[in-house]
């Protein structure tokens, strides 16, 4: 559905062990001043390529730091991120953008789709950052709209989708750049029931074609769909089991 | 480039400030601009006024005064009076040609003016023919100045102020008409056109009647200069042309070249100088009241993008989570900022030309001495860069610190932002 998949990244040559994500000992300390609050104390987490998995915990466990880490939205206080071989820590701002736009495709709870721009405009900002031309921008976006099944609704804002299609227009645009994961976090925590296992559903498939995916939920149902959950708690891995 | 057109894309596809709030920032600054166009346009008409005034008497002219030695020399006592001729100025034309034109100038300040109407005691003044050039003293149409001729036959023409032709012939219509000077007729050949004059020695020139100084001389009985003007090639060699005079002069009259007190000089080009510098300073502080007016207006404008950046934190948040880079997204703020900027600029440029050009025309029109010295307010080509280059600056300044700001925070906190 999703074309021709990860295939491609098989070959891996920057990773020496083959792991897409290598967590080491990751602390994040919030120092608010007056406080220090550590969000994360010493986490150790590896993915490999086309692993589908959850990380899972209550509210304020860690989790939502982690995926941020991951997505390179945040950096760690401590520790080392390998990032399909390429060590995160110490890369400049501008090159720690330009891993988010080519390798990180972030879906969020709220959707963050830009109201006063089209759905066409949001799915193409990515490839506009990457530096796309206009032509292949636009057959990749008409194409990714083919996809997620919204050829139809290319040129409404956001306001006119509903919840499940705004959610659809966000994996889209989270697709642009053809990325190495696709974090998503609470994917269907603002959607009705049948939106949101219509949501899931994508993800099983773009898992199928060979995607790397990591769901941050805290619903138990949606985490059972997937392949593998990391229960963080208190800043730290308490368990990481594979889905029977 | 692409860049470039990534930014100004990110501008259009930015979510808009809200109108009302828009509106006043642009209104502040058109008000900054106005003000800076009104003050520099009034500094430009002063100035212009002011060295309209100054060319009155003499553009890049010397007067000099009979003075005293000060020094002995050549076996000859200090104190002794040094006073020149009317045949001085032909040997100095002759041996300085760094001198381009010169005048000698006799004065006698009491002497009886009568026609069929009136009769005054006033200035009269006997010159050379080179004195109406060097002293910006032009004929009124139908007139002329002293010539060659009526120095050579000592004519008995007369040339007059326009306010002692009004005086006395209640017109200044007046060339060909005789006048008693001293009891001797005289034919009126010209009328001085009026001229603003801001520096004078021995009243003003609408003021006085202007005879050839070889008719002088035989009328009056007089054989020494009241002072003698002149004129350098060019303001650059003025000082060897002063050197030069005084060496001609002082191997005449066998006084030490160096000594200041033989002569006294009176050097308007010395004055120019000055004179420009204060005006150079006047416009500076114009232009800095001005400059401060409008930076007013700039703080508005920072204000609002410091407002616009708050409120699309989550905006500016999820463009940097889909990979912008920052010169894209303070590119983009600083271009807005530019926008708003010129938009207010645009406004105050055309506002305040016209409002110069209203005052032009009251000014023009007004009778009162005192905005005739104001001079015409006048819009230049460097007012209108300076507005510009001051109205970019202001722009960016007011573009850069919000969007500084905007991408000094980690993607995430923006993404958390509500």
């Amino acid at each position: 559905m999703f074309g021709n998949g990860r295939k491609k990244n098989g070959a891996n040559p920057g990773a020496g062990n083959g792991d897409l994500i290598d967590l080491e000992g990751i602390r994040k300390v919030y120092d608010t001043g007056a406080i220090k609050v550590e969000a994360l104390r010493g986490v150790d987490l590896t993915v490999k390529e086309n692993e589908f998995l959850a990380i899972v915990g209550p509210s304020g466990s860690g989790k939502s730091t982690l995926m941020n880490i991951i997505g390179c939205l945040d950096t760690a206080t401590d520790g080392s991120y390998r990032l399909k071989g390429e060590q995160v820590g110490g890369l400049s701002i501008d090159r720690l953008a330009e891993i988010r736009n080519k390798r990180v495709g972030f879906v969020f709870q709220n959707f963050n789709l830009l109201p006063q721009l089209t759905a066409f405009e949001n799915v193409e900002m990515p490839l506009l950052f990457k530096g796309t031309q206009a032509r292949q921008r636009r057959e990749r976006v008409e194409f990714l709209f083919e996809q997620v099944g919204l050829s139809d609704r290319m040129l409404h804002r956001p306001v006119e989708l509903s919840g499940g299609q705004m959610q659809r227009v966000a994996i889209a645009r989270a697709l642009a750049c053809e990325p190495d994961i696709i974090l998503a976090d609470e994917p269907t925590g603002n959607l009705d029931t049948t939106s949101g296992r219509d949501i899931v559903g994508m993800f099983e498939e773009l898992w199928h074609k060979g995607h790397t995916l990591v769901l941050i939920t805290h619903d138990a149902a949606l985490a059972g769909r997937t392949k593998r959950v990391v229960h963080v708690q208190d800043g730290a891995v308490v368990s990481d089991e594979a889905v029977a | 480039m692409l860049t470039f057109r990534l930014i100004v894309r990110l501008f259009h596809s930015a979510a808009k400030i809200q109108r009302k709030r828009m509106i006043l920032t642009v209104t502040a600054i058109a008000w900054g601009t106005i003000a800076i166009i009104l003050l520099l346009s009034f500094g430009e008409g002063l100035k212009r006024s002011m060295d309209q005034g100054r060319r009155g008497l003499g553009d890049s002219l010397v007067i000099l005064w009979m003075g005293e030695t000060e020094k002995a020399y050549a076996g000859l006592p200090a104190g002794r009076p040094i006073r020149l001729v009317p045949d001085d100025v032909e040997l100095v034309l002759k041996s300085v040609p760094e001198i381009a034109s010169a005048s000698g100038e006799m004065h006698n300040w009491n002497v009886q003016l009568v026609n069929d109407r009136k009769a005054l005691n006033k200035r009269v003044v006997g010159v050379h023919p080179a004195y109406g050039e060097l002293r910006t003293s032009y004929p009124q149409p139908g007139g002329r100045y002293i010539d060659e001729l009526d120095q050579r036959l000592k004519r008995r023409v007369v040339f007059l102020g326009n306010e002692l032709a009004k005086d006395l012939f209640g017109t200044e219509d007046v060339v060909g008409k005789t006048l008693l000077v001293a009891d001797m007729p005289f034919t009126v050949i010209g009328v001085i056109q009026k001229k603003r004059q801001m520096g004078m020695y021995g009243g003003p020139d609408s003021d006085r009647a202007t005879i050839p100084l070889s008719t002088f001389e035989a009328m009056f009985g007089r054989r020494y200069l009241s002072n003698f003007v002149y004129k350098p090639v060019s303001t650059e060699i003025a000082p060897v042309a002063k050197r030069r005079l005084m060496e001609v002069l002082g191997a005449k009259y066998r006084f030490d070249s160096a000594d200041t007190r033989a002569l006294h000089f009176w050097d308007t080009i010395e004055n120019t100088k000055v004179f420009s510098k204060m005006m150079i300073g006047i416009e500076i502080f114009l232009g800095v009241i001005g400059a401060l007016t409008m930076i007013i207006g700039g703080v508005g404008v920072a204000n609002i993008m410091f407002a616009a950046v708050t409120h699309r934190t989550r905006e500016i948040g999820v463009q940097m989570a889909l990979g912008a880079r920052r010169v894209y997204i303070t590119g983009a703020l600083v271009l807005e900022s530019l926008a708003l900027t010129f938009l207010g600029g645009i406004f105050g440029i055309g506002v305040g030309a016209a409002i110069v050009q209203v005052l032009a025309a009251v000014q023009a029109r007004a009778k009162s001495e005192a905005m005739e010295f104001l001079g015409q307010p006048t819009i230049s080509i460097p007012i209108a860069v300076t507005t510009v280059i001051l109205l970019g600056l202001i722009g960016l300044v007011a573009g850069y610190f919000p969007a500084r700001r905007a991408v000094s925070v980690e993607p995430a906190a923006a993404l958390r932002y509500e």
